[in-house]
């Protein structure tokens, strides 16, 4: 079977600031794929991009095996059915002068459904995201975060999406509600044969919901593979970094963290030979090559001396 | 000698609504000592940030204050005068809003906004635009000269939160409150605001409130814990007891409800079963009675929110076992 997703050297620029420099992954028919890595590290942009809502000078996307990279809004449309997005902000995606009954619906408005029962739809939408029936007339500011953010994922499912994009879906609720959120995603994928892009700096979330991760350094994936995999034996040292970080919920817990030294470096002036040199802890005098990304056993890592290997 | 900075003291807060009036505080008491920092963690909706912007009067125009005081070095902020208040906030006491886009005017740039809220400093244009490049650049904003005359859509959700963050540290406050400051941030960055919070605490003996649902996050940074269920006080006291020994129900299942505690793939996490009651329409009794899987006949009653022997606070009627009804 094709892949639903299929992003290939995808490229975005701000300007001079080149914030996505070829990113290439799928995303099969039923998979939950996540995107993780560092703040700014082109998440949020590789999901616009693919949605066509952020810039996307070259690669190619293609959905379903259609390539939508570049397409007019006007024919982008129709797709807009198949292709649900979840933003990061939860009460600022929200416009504030609509009611939640009007904003879950608002999506068969938009694609012109007039037929629908728009007050029975609303009701079937908060029972699925668990809120209850009279939230439908309150406004977005009467929400607390986690309430908003079960909204989103009602608005999201209206249409009945093929593919999810979710920036941040459980950032927000607390750990109950999360698990809540996840449950209603993973079951709605086995349901629905739904496909998700997720993108979670929640660890715990993407060791539960995601089949194959990736991990976003400076607009590039640095690692690759099944989620089991990488939590097992991460290859890039970024990822090691990143995996020791994950505070544990217990006080006493003694945590051997590989500290990550200095700063995200700058997209202006990418750093010269591995871009993750500066930080890196085992870097050596061969990283000032470039490494390419390099697959082993359906896990891949781009690092001249990967870890684990 | 400890000495108290904040003390909330018997708080109650409704919105009005057509519904009728949302009990969105219910007697509301805890103290935040000098130099300690202390989580505040709860089911969404429970109140915290309905708190926060109580403390400090940024409040919705449906809010109506019931009850309580909130005293800040012994002055009661809930009657103080409006200027008295302006003064205190960004000066002694700091905030970090939970969607950083509230904080950040959109036609502004990042830079002119930092040097605006040092108004209060002697330093010229210049000095003042140097400091704000450096704590841009202490909480890991790369270019930060560069980044200063950009707008706040063109920086990614965890710079805006790290730009929130890095403003509020600015004035090196008494009292810094922040509602879940690191959820847009990734584990790495995370750890290094959290670093960057201890030091603020021990460099200038800085109070922080610190909401947050991420478990691992109040395990690590913490000295004590309040923990809130549908705009009430459940339990408090130290992170230590409130994570090895919680006295309340709803503690111990908000514990186990982390996923960080399960370390396998599961396909089905557990949750508590059941939903928050309507604040519009209080239950009578125990507030956490429908859900509670440990409920029996006392809990018709309301438990009061009872200092136990060994320093924990908790409003659950199971502490009180060996009492006669
Ligand atoms: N509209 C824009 N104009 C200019 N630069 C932008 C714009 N949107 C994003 N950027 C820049 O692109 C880079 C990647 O941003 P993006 O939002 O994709 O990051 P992210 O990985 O989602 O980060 P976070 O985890 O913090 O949300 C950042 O340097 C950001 O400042
Ligand atoms: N302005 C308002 N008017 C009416 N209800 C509100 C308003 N603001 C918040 N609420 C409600 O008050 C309760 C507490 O909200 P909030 O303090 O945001 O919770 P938390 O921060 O703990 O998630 C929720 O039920 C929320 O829907
Ligand atoms: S190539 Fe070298 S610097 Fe880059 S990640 Fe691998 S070890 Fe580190
Ligand atoms: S008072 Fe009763 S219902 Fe309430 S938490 Fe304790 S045992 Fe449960
Ligand atoms: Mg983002
Ligand atoms: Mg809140």
């Amino acid at each position: 079977m094709s892949p639903i997703l299929e992003v290939k050297d995808l490229e975005t620029s701000y300007g001079h600031v080149n914030v996505l420099a070829g990113v290439s992954f799928s995303v099969e028919q039923g998979e939950t794929y996540a995107m993780v890595g560092e703040s700014g590290s082109g998440k949020t942009t590789v999901i616009r991009a693919i949605a066509g809502l952020a810039p996307a000078q070259a690669g190619s996307v293609k959905f379903d095996g259609q390539e939508i990279r570049g397409m007019s809004e006007k024919n982008l449309r129709p797709l807009r059915k198949d292709i649900a997005m979840m933003f990061q902000d939860p009460t600022g995606s929200l416009s504030p002068r609509l009611t939640i009954r009007n904003l879950i619906t608002e999506p068969y408005k938009i694609q012109g459904m007039k037929d629908r029962d728009l007050d029975a739809e609303a009701k079937r939408l908060l029972e699925l995201v668990n809120l209850p029936s009279h939230f439908a007339n309150r406004y977005p500011y009467q929400l607390s975060g986690g309430q908003a953010r079960r909204v989103g994922v009602a608005r999201a499912l209206a249409l009945e999406p093929k593919l999810i994009l979710a920036d941040e879906p459980t950032a927000g609720p607390d750990v109950s509600v999360q698990g809540e959120l996840l449950n209603l995603l993973n079951d709605l994928r086995e349901r629905l044969g739904l496909s998700m892009v997720i993108i979670t700096h929640n660890l715990n979330v993407v060791r539960h919901v995601s089949d194959r991760m990736g991990i976003l350094y400076l607009g590039r994936l640095v690692e690759e593979g099944t989620t089991e995999a990488i939590f097992e034996a991460p290859r890039h040292p970024y990822t090691n970094c990143l995996l020791s970080a994950n505070p544990e919920p217990d006080p006493d817990a003694r945590l051997e963290r590989i500290a990550l030294k200095g700063e995200p470096p700058s997209l202006i002036k990418r750093p010269s030979g591995c871009e993750f040199r500066d930080r890196c802890p085992v870097a050596s005098d061969i990283c000032t090559q470039v490494p390419s990304l390099e697959v082993t056993d359906g896990h891949a890592v781009r690092c001249l001396t990967p870890l684990h290997l | 000698m400890t000495e108290k900075l904040l003390e909330i003291d018997d708080l109650s807060v409704d919105y009005e609504t057509a519904r009728g009036d949302l009990k969105a505080l219910r007697n509301i008491t805890f103290d935040v000592n000098k130099s300690e920092i202390v989580g505040i963690v709860g089911e969404s909706g429970c109140g915290k940030s309905t708190l926060i912007s109580a403390i400090l009067r940024l409040i919705a125009p449906n809010t109506r204050f019931r009850s309580g005081e909130v005293r800040f070095k012994g002055e009661d902020l809930l009657t103080a005068s409006e200027r008295k208040i302006r003064d205190l906030r960004g000066d002694d006491i700091s905030i970090v809003f939970q969607d950083p886009m509230q904080t950040h005017n959109p036609v502004i740039s990042i830079g002119q906004q930092m040097v605006d809220i040092q108004h209060r400093s002697k330093a010229n244009k210049a000095e003042k635009r140097a400091t704000a490049a450096k704590m841009l650049g202490a909480v890991g904003i790369p270019d930060p000269e560069a980044r200063l005359s950009q707008f706040p859509h063109e920086f990614s959700g965890g710079m805006r939160q790290r730009i929130a963050i890095a403003m509020a540290l600015m004035s090196e406050p008494d009292l810094l409150i922040a509602d879940e400051p690191t959820t847009a941030l990734d584990a790495t960055l995370e750890v290094q605001i959290i670093e960057r919070l201890k030091d603020l605490q021990r460099d200038f003996g800085c109070a922080i409130l610190f909401i947050s649902h991420h478990l691992g996050v109040i395990a690590e940074l913490c000295d004590r814990v309040v923990v809130m269920y549908a705009g009430a006080v459940v339990e408090s006291g130290t992170v230590r007891e409130i994570f090895h020994h919680p006295k309340h129900p709803y503690t111990r299942r908000l514990i186990e409800c982390d996923p960080g505690h399960i370390k396998e793939r599961a396909r089905v996490l557990p949750t508590i079963p059941g939903e928050v009651p309507d604040l519009a329409n209080l239950p009578t009794g125990c507030i956490f009675r429908d859900r509670c899987d440990q409920a029996f006949e006392r809990c018709a009653e309301v438990p009061p929110l009872t200092r136990l022997s060994d320093g924990q606070n908790a409003a659950c009627w199971l502490n009180h076992a060996e009492e006669p009804a």
